[in-house]
């Protein structure tokens, strides 16, 4: 019940929030503050209910005792469809990583003079009730309706609070994320049916689904129809053109939102599902995904590189990162795939705050051309240390999170294709190139005198330490991270995977 | 007998009678009130009158049938006609004239919709179709004022008529060839008879020709050119009833004619039928892209919506089973139905209040520029209107996706990928279209240039909202009642 409860918290908040819009601008967000940080509280509550050793057991498909929590009901049984939850340790990160973000975007929007703030805060709290529930459905109708759901409050924030392209960023972004989703919906159902016809019984449920013996033919269809949706949304090359738009044209908290949470839903839907539906057509697929992969990694660093737009740059900066989460999931090793996990949260928290500071930048000089910057770490010291250190950990600097993450994902790959190793190690390079562009086009040099700008405050310097503090934690400590998600990683036949005998040094 | 059919078709019978009362009241005492109070007031007894489940299915006389089947989709009719007379009359308060035969018109075109879908016979399918279309060329001419009416109207007549006139033709070549015109006649000498081939080209064309004709009143592509210059023309509260009502007794009479009559057996007419719905998904919502017009861009939708609606069709043939085609399709029509209404009753709420000055020669207010800044001038009335939209889109939690996804899966279950493949396609086009208004609805406007300005809503129109809202998201977070109603309806074969 507690997994409902979560979902349900910021759901019903969401409505709570809107209804407080009538007692001025303040309450809404204080009220979603105290919300989300209230779920979160619940759910370290609920945590600790959990016996320890039920965290290394390895979550098996049959069996929902072996998760750490799973709660299911009748929902429609005309299809089988059931309302059902579990969650397991690579759930449990992303859920924290988005409840702990989700915070952080409600703090970056805190100073912003947003209209019907009500209505503003009750939409980011809707789309993060749907990103958990993506992260915790275990029937796939469910999971295709938050999929699809977490949709429509992110629409209204781009449509409604965005910036001067906002009609156009927004639409783009629907169209792309929705019209891939029907891709999906269509092999969800094909799947269900041909279960149907094997077993005779409808059912949408994940653990039923599993071991539906497959034609190959009908596997690399299915397969590609979850692949698609998930890597628009991930965003892999070439389908990543909605992100730049619909990043740059968000309201800050919609870019924290987006880049540090909902892009993680496409990785999660690959290591959940592609893998462990077709992981024989996933085998198959694999060298394409990796060049696609390693396309994303190296096209979005240049691209990066070309941009004056502030957000747009950290947006393309997006796209090269998470190439490393699509080349560190279909190496199919583990040491790979460890790397693509922490890559996700540590993504998370580095882009999370790239983008509040673009926000921040964007509210006090009412622009985010970089070419008109220049010059502001001695307008406001606090910010530009603090943009300096989560560039740094963007370029990969080794002790932050997502040194961890590019590092492992390479050593993962090398046993693979040295090659594409190779050219994926460019990244790296490429990244130190545009951070540090960044750093210097919009930071260092001689400041316009004329601007007076307000330094970063407590809050935001709140936020800033706690993304600060996850990131040093993980690139010096990575090793929880590491055994939590270690069982579920076991669970996901990586033993067809070529190198499955290296482990992660402890 | 005589009293169990009485009591098996009460409910067309209630209708029937009502509008004669409502005659006798509008020749001694016009009074628009109590036309209203009592137009309501029957189409509420029609709706408790149903027959319930332990008598069905009676066949009452050749030509009418009361099944579940039936009954379903009588609900779905005069559960379209109460919504559009209750926002009517907020609407014809404020147009000048004599109001009272509207009622007594939409009361009429409801009865030829309840005959429509218990029709088992040609004659009693072409008795309600021709009831449903006289009363309505009427009321899309209804409001005095502009020449687009009248234009719509015009157009209705001319088109409407030659459809029946094709229609008629076609009845007439089956008749030629099996002797037959009931459903299970046709049916019976279709599968038993080893027909010469001579017969077998008349039943072709025959067949043929009654899709045509009847393709002209779905307005599926090619015969789809006249639904927008008449959606646009006729008031708002005719064109929601034109769009549901009509449309969805039409589709529910049609489905019945295929499957009884057994004609999915013709692989030709199938090919034909993919085709048309390929053609009307495609085009439909291509179309619809241009549209600045709210209504104009429903009608595309709509030709788009039955489009889709044929899936259902289609794969009652390729099942050779039509249970799960006929929950589908009733599924989809409900959804279909609820949400176009939610859509014209906004439309029509919205014109209501307006004054003419505002509206020039426009009968309406609709267009999708008028609505700009709805949502912060109205925000009920904007929240109805975006979930009908993401509904007809196909967004979960509405109705809408609940129905997508029944076509989803028959359409897999019978292997149509070419369907599926526009469906999807379709789907993705529609996106854009349905989500520009609600963009532009959210869009920020001052005061001074709104169209419509904050104010009050009848209770009335409060009410309808309101239910509409919950009946959109209810079904489509909660489906399973109207699922399991659907599972028990079978058509007799």
């Amino acid at each position: 019940m507690l997994l409902v409860n979560l979902i349900l918290i910021l759901l019903l908040g969401g409505a709570l929030v809107w209804w407080a819009e009538r007692f001025g601008d303040h309450w809404p967000r204080q009220l979603a503050l105290a919300i989300v940080i209230g779920d979160l509280l619940y759910l370290l509550r609920g945590l600790t209910f959990i016996a320890p050793e039920k965290f290394a057991l390895v979550p098996e498909a049959i069996n929902p005792d072996s998760w750490l929590l799973a709660w299911s009901a009748e929902w429609i049984p005309r299809f089988g469809i059931e309302f059902s939850f579990a969650m397991d340790g690579l759930s449990l990160i992303l859920v924290l990583l988005t409840l702990v973000l989700g915070a952080i975007a409600i703090v970056s929007s805190w100073d912003e003079d947003n209209p019907r703030q009500g209505f503003f805060q009750a939409n980011i709290l809707w789309t993060l009730a749907g990103v958990i529930g993506v992260f915790l459905a275990m029937d796939l109708f469910l999971f295709f309706l938050f999929w699809e759901v977490m949709l429509v409050p992110m629409y209204l924030l781009i449509a409604i609070w965005g910036h001067e392209g906002k009609s156009y960023a927004s639409m783009k972004f629907f169209i792309f994320t929705q019209f891939s989703g029907l891709l999906m919906l269509v092999a969800i159902v094909l799947l269900a049916i041909v279960h149907h016809g094997t077993t005779g019984e409808y059912s949408f449920s994940y653990f039923d689904l599993l071991d539906t013996p497959l034609e190959q033919n009908t596997a690399h269809w299915l397969m590609l129809g979850f692949f698609i949706a998930f890597v628009v949304k991930l965003p892999g090359f070439p389908v990543h053109t909605w992100l730049p738009d619909a990043h740059t044209q968000a309201p800050t908290a919609g870019s924290v939102i987006l880049a540090g949470i909902l892009l993680k839903t496409g990785a999660y839907g690959l290591l959940r599902f592609t893998l462990p539906l077709f992981p024989g057509a996933s085998l198959d697929f694999a060298p394409i995904a990796m060049l696609l992969g390693v396309a994303g990694v190296i096209y979005g660093a240049i691209l990066a590189f070309a941009q004056s737009d502030f957000k747009r740059l950290v947006a393309y900066s997006s796209v090269s990162h998470m190439g490393f989460v699509l080349l560190g999931i279909y190496a199919w090793n583990t040491l790979a795939l460890q790397g693509a996990v922490m890559q996700m949260v540590a993504h998370g928290f580095s882009t999370a705050a790239l983008f509040m500071i673009a926000g921040a930048l964007q509210q006090r000089l009412h622009t985010r051309d970089m070419d008109q910057m220049g010059g502001l770490w001695r307008q406001m010291p606090r910010m530009g240390a603090v943009a300096l250190f989560f560039a740094l950990a963007s370029l990969g600097m080794p002790g932050l999170g997502n040194f961890t993450a590019e590092f492992l994902v390479l050593v993962g790959l090398f046993a693979v294709d040295p090659w594409m190793t190779a050219a994926a190690a460019l990244g790296l390079i490429t990244a130190a190139i545009y951070s540090l562009i960044m750093m210097q086009k919009a930071f260092y040099g001689a400041p316009d005198e004329g601007r007076n700008l307000q330094d970063f405050g407590k809050l935001e310097m709140t936020a800033m330490a706690v993304m600060i503090i996850a990131l040093i934690h993980l690139g010096l400590f990575p090793q929880p991270v590491f055994d939590l998600v270690q069982p579920v990683l076991d669970s996901m036949a990586v033993e067809v995977a070529p190198i499955s005998q290296l482990q992660v040094a402890p | 007998m005589m009293q169990e059919a009485a009591m098996a078709l009460l409910p067309a019978l209630v209708i029937a009678i009502a509008s004669l009362v409502l005659m006798m009241q509008i020749a001694f005492w016009r009074n628009v009130q109590v036309s209203w109070v009592l137009t309501c007031g029957a189409i509420l007894f029609a709706l408790m009158a149903l027959p319930d489940n332990a008598q069905l299915p009676l066949q009452v006389t050749p030509l009418l049938i009361a099944d579940q089947y039936g009954v379903f989709f009588s609900i779905l009719i005069l559960f379209g006609c109460l919504i559009t007379a209750l926002i009517a009359r907020d609407y014809l308060e404020h147009r000048r004239g004599e109001n009272e035969e509207f009622y007594l018109l939409l009361l009429l075109s409801g009865l030829g919709g309840l005959i429509l879908v218990s029709a088992t016979h040609l004659a009693s399918f072409l008795l309600g179709l021709e009831l449903l279309g006289v009363a309505l060329y009427a009321l899309i001419a209804y409001p005095e004022r502009g020449h687009l009416p009248l234009e719509a109207a015009t157009k209705y007549l001319i088109l409407s008529g030659a459809a029946s006139a094709i229609l008629l033709f076609g009845f007439a070549l089956i008749y030629a060839a099996l002797g037959s015109l009931s459903f299970a006649g046709i049916g019976e000498k279709l599968a038993v008879l080893d027909l010469a081939q001579d017969k077998q080209l008349l039943v072709l064309i025959g067949t043929g020709m009654v899709f045509t004709g009847i393709g002209f009143k779905l307005s599926l592509v090619p015969f789809h050119m006249w639904t927008p210059d008449v959606y646009q023309g006729a008031p708002s509260p005719v064109t929601g009833f034109l769009a549901t009502v009509s449309k969805g007794a039409i589709f529910a009479a049609l489905m019945r004619l295929f499957i009884d009559a057994g004609l999915y057996n013709y692989a030709g007419l199938m090919a034909g039928l993919s085709a048309i719905a390929i053609a009307s998904m495609l085009a439909g919502n291509l179309l619809a892209l241009q549209q600045d017009n709210l209504k104009r861009l429903l009608a595309y939708s709509s030709i788009a919506h039955l489009g889709y609606l044929i899936i259902t069709l289609v794969v009652v043939a390729s099942l050779q089973q039509p249970q799960l085609a006929i929950e589908a399709a009733g599924f989809y029509l409900t959804a279909y139905i609820v949400t176009s209404l939610a859509a014209f009753s906004l439309l029509t709420i919205i014109s209501s209040d307006v004054p003419d000055s505002v509206l020039g020669d426009d009968a309406d207010l609709d267009d999708v520029d008028h609505l700009r800044g709805l949502f912060w001038q109205r925000p009920l009335l904007a929240l109805l209107l975006t979930v009908a939209l993401l509904s007809l889109a196909g967004i979960p939690l509405t109705i809408g996706f609940v129905g997508k996804f029944y076509l989803f899966a028959v359409g897999i279950e019978g292997s149509l990928w070419w369907l599926i493949g526009a469906l999807v396609v379709g789907s993705g086009i529609g996106i854009y279209y349905y989500l520009r208004v609600v963009f532009i609805m959210s869009s920020k406007v001052d005061n001074r240039n709104a169209t419509i300005a904050p104010g009050k809503l009848s209770l009335i129109a409060k009410l309808v909202i309101c239910a509409l809202l919950f009946i959109m998201v209810y079904l489509g977070v909660m489906p399973q009642s109207v699922m399991d109603y659907l599972g028990s309806v079978a058509l007799e074969q």
